[in-house]
């Protein structure tokens, strides 16, 4: 029972500072219409200059050393200033992989040369990246990805083809994890992680588009793509214990909790506006359980911040809260009444459409809500 | 969890192995005297009074701790009642703290309190008063005033919650009580019905976080040594992730318990922390009920199976101190008053910074 050693975490003053600051920033930004808010905006809120305008804050790169360009400031920090962001339905997408995930990578596996190359550029808000695991045959099964590296004098050619690569058209670079040895006994053996920069003439990026018609992600075609040893992400064959450390990090965060608040924010404002009586049982339920699972989200943040690996509780976290935010829509359909419109000229209805259409991906993202169960199962010994 | 809490909750799950409380037949249970004797001895049956107070100064997160561990043993002692309540409401009052197990209320709108020749007299009902048969004093706040009043001066109608603790109603039939043991609280004393029923349902919670794991860890026994179709039932995909839904809902109650714990321990912005954990955590100990008797099969449903023992208890203690329904529509309409601009300050903040926010 080792995932319930969680202790509650108090944000230090400091850090309530820090988040009056970026609240303020953001009523700036909206009242001003540099951004307009929408659900799942670290998804499809691509806007490097809003990303820019962060980084001139110190905001990207909060969990990177000073000498990579970043703040040092922490986990905790980081993630109050990522939770204000997705509740405000800011435009994060462009520089979230690389701020999440592809940074911390580069520093726990990353050369010296790779650090210096990607790091402050990634805190700067002038290099974003994408993230190349899944394949046309290789989803929830990651370990048989077929993306091949053969061995060249100075590097790696790849083939292969890369699905789901979002951002990938925008991306400055996208780390992939890719074959480079036969399948031998273990699956987990021979995979490596390589960086490639993008745009490249042999990589082909093509649109998939999303139920509601907007171009996220892609499709990623490697023709003989050239990658030198220099942009190899630690060490070859060692791609599967490198990648599933980087999932765990991205398991347990506000973004798989808050997707569609923006759309509860708006639902309020309409109900205020036309005086509309609310179930407020449903409505302090619906309350009840985002203090909650926020509450076991800084839980794991307050352990990751001390370098620990919560891996199990992060998996109830995702589980948990990417249910949650597409009941927030059912909730918010009961309290309204309305139907979704993609085209209204009103906000609600539209916001109600982004959220319904892009619900199906919350519980899909970053490994399916089975397989996170399976992994929870097989902690607590239920296998 | 600080070491000496660890401490702490290691020598009272201890003493819960040393002295288990008996199941007893469906509907009742006899009170743990050799638990509570021994608790007594760890010394924190005064566990969140002051020192002075003749307590032992813990915090509310440490009583949530303690809790927890005599939730997951049922235990059969008036633990929260004594230490977290009457205990408190006391100390808030510099009144002399009595030994012995205690009990606490809040006086409702029709229970008297009048200034009588030197002393007063106390007149009206208490209904479901926990523990109340048990108690050697049983603790009130009767407006501004804390009244103590002994077991045998008082009517008891016996009655029970659904796990057969007892849940008296007590009937005070103009009772003369002397002065010396009605207290006024002190002009500044944050003290009312509202904190006391946040402090219950912070000891409900964690006595619910409790009962919570050991429906899991028995329901992970359970699917380990049933066997259908040639081999445990934990083998079937389906069961694992019920059981992982469970552990997920587990996690969520004891981490709403402790973090309103804290809520309440800092002194401001309590009462956002305080509901959502009681709806939250319980609609969550629901699920984990639910799912532990859907692993354990008939079994699970029977009297003499001890899963009913945890199972029986989180369905009661989720709808004590104000049940599940009443807090959620108090949130719903705090939620409402902070509307668009004020729910996400409201959700960080907890309710003074809000509107600011
Ligand atoms: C919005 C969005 C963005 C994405 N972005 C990226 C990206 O940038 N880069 C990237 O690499 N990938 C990305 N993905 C892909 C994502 O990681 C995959 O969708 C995910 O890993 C699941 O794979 P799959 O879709 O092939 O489903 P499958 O693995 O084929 O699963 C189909 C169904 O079978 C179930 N299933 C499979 N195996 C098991 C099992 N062992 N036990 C029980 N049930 C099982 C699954 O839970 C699911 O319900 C993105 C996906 C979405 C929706």
């Amino acid at each position: 029972m080792d995932f319930l050693t969680l202790s509650p975490v108090a944000f230090p003053e400091p850090l309530v500072e820090l988040r009056h600051q970026v609240r303020a920033f953001l009523r700036d930004e909206i009242t001003e219409g540099r951004i307009t808010p929408h659900c799942d905006q670290w998804l499809a809120g691509w806007d490097p200059g809003f990303s820019r305008r962060l980084a001139e804050r110190g905001w990207l790169g909060m969990a990177f050393p000073t000498e990579y360009g970043g703040s040092a400031a922490g986990a905790l920090a980081r993630f109050v200033v990522t939770e204000e962001l997705l509740a405000a339905g800011a435009p994060v997408a462009a520089h979230w992989i690389a701020d999440r995930q592809s940074g911390q990578a580069l520093m726990k596996f990353g050369t010296e040369e790779q650090r210096k190359a990607f790091l402050p550029r990634i805190a700067r808000g002038e290099c974003f990246f994408a993230i190349g695991m899944s394949e046309p045959d290789t989803g929830s099964d990651l370990a048989s990805v077929r993306t091949r590296g053969t061995r060249v004098d100075g590097g790696w050619v790849l083939n292969g083809t890369k699905l789901w690569t979002s951002g990938a058209h925008h991306a400055h670079a996208m780390i992939a994890l890719i074959r480079t040895e036969e399948l031998g006994e273990s699956r987990h053996a021979g995979l490596t992680q390589v960086i490639v920069e993008l745009p490249d003439p042999a990589v082909e990026v093509r649109p998939i588009r999303l139920l509601t018609g907007e171009h996220h992600f892609n499709e990623v075609v490697f023709q003989d793509t050239f990658v030198p040893d220099s942009r190899v992400l630690g060490k070859p064959g060692a791609g599967w214990k490198q990648v599933t450390s980087e999932l765990a990090l991205e398991r347990s965060g506000p973004e798989r909790i808050l997707s569609t608040f923006p759309l509860l924010v708006v639902a309020l404002r309409t109900i205020a506006e036309d005086g509309v009586d609310v179930d407020r049982a449903r409505l302090g339920e619906l309350v009840a359980r985002l203090w909650a699972l926020r509450r076991m989200s800084i839980a794991v943040a307050g352990r990751l911040e001390q370098g620990e690996d919560p891996a199990t509780a992060a998996a109830i976290v995702k589980d948990l809260g990417t249910q949650f935010e597409g009941g927030l829509i059912d909730v918010v359909r009961m309290m309204v009444g309305i139907e979704p419109d993609l085209g209204s000229l009103y906000r609600l209805p539209r916001m109600l459409a982004e959220a319904v259409l892009h619900s199906p991906g919350f519980t899909l993202r970053g490994g399916t809500n089975e397989i996170l169960r399976g992994i929870v199962a097989k902690a607590v010994g239920a296998s | 969890m600080s070491d000496i809490t660890e401490a702490l909750t290691q020598a009272v799950a201890d003493a819960c192995g040393r002295h288990p409380s008996s199941a007893g037949a469906s509907g009742t249970v006899e009170w743990n005297v050799p638990l509570w004797s021994a608790l007594d001895q760890i010394g924190i049956t005064l566990l969140s009074v002051p020192e002075d107070r003749g307590g032992s100064d813990g915090d509310l997160v440490t009583a949530a701790a303690v809790l927890e561990i005599l939730g997951e043993h049922s235990a059969t002692v008036p633990f929260a009642e004594t230490a977290m309540l009457a205990g408190w409401l006391l100390a808030e009052c510099s009144a002399p703290i009595p030994a012995g197990p205690m009990t606490a209320a809040v006086a409702g709108p029709d229970v008297t309190l009048v200034e009588d020749a030197g002393g007063w007299v106390l007149n009206g009902e208490l209904a479901r008063v926990p523990w109340g048969r048990h108690a050697d004093h049983l603790v009130l706040l009767v407006g501004r005033h804390v009244v103590t009043v002994h077991r045998d001066e008082v009517d008891l109608r016996p009655g029970a919650n659904l796990a057969g603790e007892p849940r008296d109603d007590v009937a005070l039939h103009r009772l003369a009580v002397p002065a010396d043991r009605v207290h006024p609280l002190p002009a500044d004393s944050a003290v009312d019905a509202r904190l006391f029923a946040a402090r219950g349902v912070v000891g409900r919670l964690a006595m619910m976080a409790g009962a919570a794991r050991r429906s899991l860890e028995m329901s992970l026994a359970y699917a380990s040594e049933r066997h259908q179709f040639g081999r445990p039932i934990g083998g079937f995909q389906s069961v694992q992730q019920q059981v992982a839904a469970m552990a997920a809902e587990v996690l969520l109650c004891k981490v709403a318990a402790q973090s309103a714990a804290q809520a309440l321990d800092s002194g401001a912005d309590w009462e956002l922390a305080v509901a959502a954990a009681k709806v939250s955590a319980g609609s969550a100990a629901g699920t984990v009920a639910r799912i532990a008797h859907q692993v354990h099969g008939a079994i699970g449903f029977t009297d003499e199976h001890d899963l009913r023992r945890s199972t029986t208890r989180i369905w009661s203690w989720r709808d004590e101190f104000g049940s599940v329904g009443e807090w959620a529509r108090e949130l719903g309409t705090l939620a409402a008053a902070a509307g668009a601009d004020g729910l996400w300050p409201l959700l960080t903040e907890g309710g003074a910074r809000a509107v600011a926010g």
